[in-house]
């Protein structure tokens, strides 16, 4: 026995070359939480995803510009407003050697949409069914049309499982994933660790060139980055913006800083209960006038350094449905006091302001404070721990929240959930039947230039009802050594190991 | 003597129960919902409702009590909602790094402030008291989280001697564990070698003016003989005691410590479970840290007894 498995490595160290994982470097990356469940049906994390990226592949990607690319699937196209088409690569792996084919497909969607508890269902709800054309072909059949259907399968719920892995584990299948990424589950210490090793039968496996991928957990950023001075890191995701300079100062390290998909916004409470009925609660006008009493981007400065791009609208100017007639306004405290004036508000306006008990968080309140008071407004800033905040907004139990998004790829992602009347996460209780329409009709056609005219009348819509005010598009801030190259930036923020390399 | 241990062992059982209902209930009372962090950005109302029927969270709370501690008692403490480990694998991870780097700090934390408070003592109003007592101060007042990130810019970034965070088992590589713990430890042990060091000080400043260690200077023993073998023996004793407790908190985890290293212990597994509302990892870790702290208790009991005759009548 024991000298059949010594061949059986012999062979397998010759079988693979000169690209073994043991010959290969290992990638160290700081992430800045614990990840959760991994299993891409279960897990709601965004870290998750960064471990994703190297685990398990999709059935299609996001490019640079945010275009839809092939994964596993070789070539897609949608045959009707309703259906769409993947032909997958031939001769794929899963990590335990079954194939990836069009059973696989179509058992991991329904996975996604009948698992107690799946992640997924939302995101996919569109999806009628799943139908086997050939081995290599299958063709799933939405209920009714969806643009962002396609964009969804770029993150989890494109992530293929390995059938036989997943009958087996069961609701274990997070212990031991098993995907068809460039890399295979090894261990995962919980809170310190999860590492991944080279998986030689990847389709694409001339694009790996590191042997191992360690993910440490380091949720403090200043520890995070000191790993990644001391080398103990090669490379670290969310440097803190206040650390931007220290890091450009380092000789050994260099970053990447790009747009990212996620905003951050004020949500006014408009109709949610009683503590809708404030003057902000139901005046446009009063809302309006807050917005003029902000300056973002000295907003920015002073928290961020200047890192993050100012913004009024959800959509980052990365994405192709971004409204370029709806700019970041400047600061008008005249025009506001004039707004407050036609209103017919008693002054000072008061304005309960809910923030998270981060530092950040405090101190964009009080900078709002301080900007708003001028106008006539009374902020109190509130802190409240996050978890709690998301149970207040539930009830309807605030004011004013700040509370960002961490953005989707696809623009309805950032919109419709939010504004749509009766959303889940419609947490103001917005309701304009125009914006209803104009967000059903971005969901229903698939040009790109029909559905940016309606995201930019729905950006135009918001600067005047003021349900939620964006203030500004988050950047990723990734640092790492400069013996790291090929790291592509996508505003998603994931990091893809295939082009890696790390010199020794 | 076997009545009163028997009865001792009798109350633990009960306090272990009320210690699960305790935390049980004491969680209800937390605000936000599990269900809600769970989902994560998805906030669909069907998703929420699945997600509470999946954790049993739509059930009456007795109900969910029940279940759970039915479970416990069979040896099976739940799954972890956020990250769907046992939590029976969680604790078994955590529990030896915790003991470690408890340890570890326990130690420096004894070799550092029992002789500096012996020293300071002898020395009473002397520069070496001054200077022990300057020493202590500045440690105690020195917050864990400031000193760990100093010590890590500077051991580990300016200098490279040591990891700057992480942890890697004893099983595994000893040098690097021992590498990996020492700062961590070494921050931990500052406060309480501090503690120490001023009780000790007290301590023995009233051995020292007792009527034995008269005799025995009178006997005309070395000075440091009467200082080690008699005063110090009496002023040790409220000196173990403390040292007991402190040993008990460093058990239970330190949160901040265990953040600035990123050290996977129990602190950080406690406070994260706290944040993302993953009530069984909660329950399973106060449960097994209060099992912990029982049975100390218990055997210190014990032993009390043995060392004093009088107590075994009781």
């Amino acid at each position: 026995m024991r000298r059949s498995l010594i061949a059986a490595a012999l062979l397998a160290t010759v079988a693979s070359g000169p690209l073994a994982a043991q010959d290969l470097p290992t990638l160290r990356i700081g992430l800045a939480d614990d990840a959760d469940a991994l299993d891409p049906t279960m897990a709601r994390s965004f870290v998750g995803r960064i471990v994703f990226a190297g685990l398990c592949d999709k059935l299609v990607d996001l490019d640079a510009n945010l275009n839809v690319v092939p994964q596993l699937a070789e070539s897609f196209a949608w045959t009707d407003s309703k259906t769409l088409v993947f032909k997958l690569r031939p001769n794929m792996k899963f990590h335990d050697g079954t194939d990836v084919d069009a059973a696989a497909v179509k058992y991991t969607m329904e996975r996604h949409l009948t698992m107690q508890g799946s992640g997924r269902r939302a995101e996919i709800s569109s999806l009628d069914h799943v139908e086997i054309v050939d081995p290599l072909t299958v063709r799933m059949v939405l209920k009714a049309p969806s643009a962002p259907f396609l964009t969804a399968l770029t993150d989890r719920a494109g992530m293929i499982v390995s059938p036989k892995a997943a009958e087996a584990a069961g609701k274990d299948f997070s212990l031991k994933p098993v995907c068809a990424g460039p890399f295979k589950f090894v261990e995962r210490v919980a809170q310190d660790h999860i590492t991944l090793e080279r998986f030689d039968g990847y389709w694409n496996a001339p694009a790996i060139k590191l042997g191992r991928i360690v993910y440490r957990t380091v949720t403090d950023p200043s520890v995070r980055l000191a790993n990644l001075q001391a080398g103990a890191l090669d490379m670290a995701e969310r440097i803190a913006p206040t650390d931007v300079e220290t890091v450009k100062k380092n000789a050994k390290l260099k970053l990447a800083v790009y747009d990212g998909l996620g905003y951050q916004a004020l949500t006014f409470n408009v109709a949610h209960g009683d503590r809708a009925k404030t003057p902000i609660g139901q005046s446009a006008l009063v809302r309006q006038a807050f917005a003029l009493s902000i300056d973002r981007a000295a907003l920015v400065q002073v928290v961020y350094a200047g890192m993050f791009t100012p913004s009024a609208q959800a959509i980052p100017p990365a994405s192709p449905f971004y409204a370029a007639g709806v700019p970041a306004p400047g600061r008008d405290i005249a025009a506001a006091k004039k707004l407050l004036a036609e209103a017919g508000v008693k002054l000072p306006v008061v304005v309960d302001l809910t923030v998270t008990n981060s530092a950040t968080q405090q101190q964009e309140g009080e900078v709002m404070q301080s900007m708003a008071a001028e106008a006539g407004f009374d902020v109190k800033v509130h802190t409240m721990e996050f978890a709690a905040s998301l149970d207040a907004d539930d009830r309807g139990d605030f004011a004013v929240h700040l509370i960002g998004w961490s953005g989707r790829a696809d623009a309805d992602g950032n919109l419709y959930v939010f504004l749509h009347t009766g959303g889940p996460q419609n947490v103001s209780a917005y309701s304009n039947p125009d914006v209803d329409v104009w967000l059903d009709g971005a969901r229903a056609v698939q040009d790109v230039a029909a559905r940016r005219d309606l995201y930019g009348k729905i950006a135009a819509q918001n600067v005047k009802d003021v349900p939620l005010m964006y203030l500004y598009i988050n950047k990723w801030i990734t640092g790492m050594s400069t013996k790291l190259e090929g790291y592509t930036p996508i505003a998603d923020g994931m990091i893809r190991p295939q082009g890696l390399t790390l010199a020794k | 003597m076997r009545g009163h241990l028997g009865i001792r062992i009798a109350q633990v059982i009960p306090t272990l129960l009320l210690v699960s209902i305790y935390v049980f209930c004491l969680q209800q009372l937390m605000p936000g919902d599990p269900a809600l962090v769970l989902a994560g950005e998805e906030r669909d109302p069907q998703v929420l409702a699945q997600i509470r029927a999946e954790l049993w969270l739509d059930r009456p709370l007795p109900i969910q009590y029940f279940h759970w501690i039915g479970n416990v008692l069979t040896g099976d403490f739940g799954f972890s909602w956020r990250i769907r480990q046992p939590v029976s694998m969680l604790i078994a991870q955590k529990l030896p790094v915790t003991l470690q780097l408890g340890s570890m700090a326990f130690v420096i934390a004894l070799s550092i402030g029992v002789p500096m408070g012996i020293i300071s003592a002898v020395n009473k109003n002397g520069f070496l008291d001054y200077l022990a007592n300057g020493i202590g101060l500045a440690g105690l007042s020195t917050p864990n989280f400031w000193l760990g990130i100093m010590m890590i810019l500077l051991i580990s970034v300016q200098l490279g001697w040591l990891p700057p965070s992480g942890y890697v088992s004893l099983a595994e590589d000893w040098r690097q564990s021992l590498a990996t713990t020492i700062m961590p430890a070494f921050v931990l042990g500052n406060a309480i070698a501090a503690v120490l060091m001023r009780h000790t000080r007290s301590a023995m400043l009233t051995a020292l003016e007792q009527d034995y260690v008269r005799t025995a200077r009178a006997k005309g023993l070395r000075e440091w003989t009467v200082v080690l073998r008699h005063a110090l023996r009496n002023a040790l004793v409220p000196v173990v005691t403390l040292g007991a407790l402190e040993l008990g908190t460093l058990l239970s985890g330190a949160v901040l410590t265990e953040q600035v290293f990123s050290v996977p212990g129990f602190g950080k597994l406690i406070v994260d479970a706290v944040f993302n509302r993953d009530y069984p990892v909660v329950q399973g870790v106060v449960l097994v840290t209060a099992t912990v702290y029982v049975t100390l208790n218990l055997v210190a009991d014990v032993l009390y007894v043995l060392i004093n005759p009088r107590l075994r009548g009781a």
